[in-house]
């Protein structure tokens, strides 16, 4: 690189300007990928965008922080999106109310299998309670979840990525399991869709179809304060 | 749209403000779009008055959702920092993962759909599923 190159790429590299282009290029990429593709389960735009970002600041050798400088201002719209899913809510209030006693069943049984289910096969493995604590709380949306780890003394960026990584498998998941289970019922894809996979899984949903993702939103939230509460409880059981 | 946007927001704060003030395990947004609800129930019934109010709303929050896997992307890529112990664990936590997502999908859609049946609110006849979607 010559010397001028090489300052404007100094420069570049440390303003929010050059990282919030790259995330959102990255998504525009994969995103016509996923389109094109048909919206394959396996082309979630949500994975090959985080690869394709990650393998750039690999060769760049930039630093998650240096990147999160720009690309929080997208990270920042997580809040409203999750204030604004009151809009397709309100719009099927009448199904919702309708669907209210499944909802609340299905919520607590899953909610607990989430965490159960977790746990046990990872206590096979033999891992330390650390990292049981850590993944405990893997379903729920991320806040929610770094702060639950964070209260039981785990681990709240290894629950963050965990929670990612749950996200991106349930939503590739999802379609070809119900469809082979032959469940018809858009409610009840969703709900469990964004109970086992929070808001990546609620992204998917709403690609499919919108009411599955006005489900999957209200389980994402409902499982959000389910677990809060359940899980320092169900955990003492497991790990004693 | 920027009426609706800084309407949307100040549901997000009022809800930041509940939830930290009381101390709820509630993150803000959550209690937020829950006081956009109340917005939205609240809109109908001046509307019958002033047809225009709110109306820009419903725009401008679709277009935030339309978009959602975009806004997973920032704290996604953190994963690049904690690759030392996906590297410890990762057999194992792969396993964990893929087994409690496969098996919480499954037994939440079948308790939803029995408990929907039993409580005679299905709603299985409508929409049809695509083969591929």
């Amino acid at each position: 690189m010559t010397d001028q190159t090489f300052s404007l790429w100094v420069y570049l590299s440390q303003t929010p300007l050059l990282w919030l282009v790259v995330t959102l290029s990255a998504y525009a990429i994969a995103d016509r990928i996923s389109q094109a593709f048909k919206r394959h389960p396996l082309c979630n735009p949500v994975l090959i965008a985080v690869v394709s970002v990650a393998l750039v600041l690999w060769v760049t050798s930039t630093s998650y922080p240096v990147y999160f400088e720009g690309a929080k201002f997208v990270h920042f719209l997580l809040g409203p999106a999750t204030v604004a899913l009151a809009i397709p809510l309100y719009e099927n209030r009448r199904i919702v109310l309708r669907s209210i006693i499944p909802m609340m069943v299905a919520l607590v049984v899953g909610s607990v299998t989430a965490i159960v289910s977790a746990v046990a096969v990872a206590q096979m493995f033999g891992m330390p309670n650390s990292v049981l604590i850590s993944l405990a709380p893997k379903s729920v949306t991320a806040p929610v979840g770094m702060g639950i780890t964070e209260a039981l003394g785990g681990d709240p960026s290894l629950t963050a990525i965990l929670i990612m990584l749950t996200g991106v498998a349930g939503s590739i998941m999802v379609t070809p399991l119900m469809n082979s289970l032959r469940m018809k019922d858009w409610r009840a894809r969703g709900f469990a869709v964004g109970l086992a996979s929070h808001g990546i899984g609620t992204a998917r949903a709403f690609q499919v179809n919108s009411l599955a993702g006005t489900f999957a939103g209200i389980a994402m939230g409902l499982n959000a304060l389910v677990t809060a509460l359940l899980l320092p409880f169900v955990l003492k059981l497991l790990l004693d | 749209m920027i009426v609706s946007l800084t309407l949307i927001l100040f549901c997000q704060l009022l809800g930041e403000v509940v939830a930290r003030g009381f101390g709820w395990p509630l993150p803000g947004p959550v209690l937020g779009m829950l006081f956009l609800l109340v917005f939205l129930t609240l809109r109908d019934s001046i509307r019958t008055k002033v047809p225009e109010f709110g109306r820009a709303l419903d725009g401008t929050g679709k277009g935030l959702l339309a978009h959602l896997s975009l806004l997973f992307i920032p704290a996604s890529v953190g994963v690049i920092q904690r690759l030392d112990v996906l590297a410890e664990h990762g057999l194992g936590l792969a396993v964990a993962l893929i087994v409690s997502t496969l098996v919480t999908l499954v037994v939440t859609v079948v308790t939803f759909v029995v408990v929907s049946r039993l409580s005679g609110s299905s709603m299985e006849d409508n929409g049809e599923v695509p083969s591929r979607d």
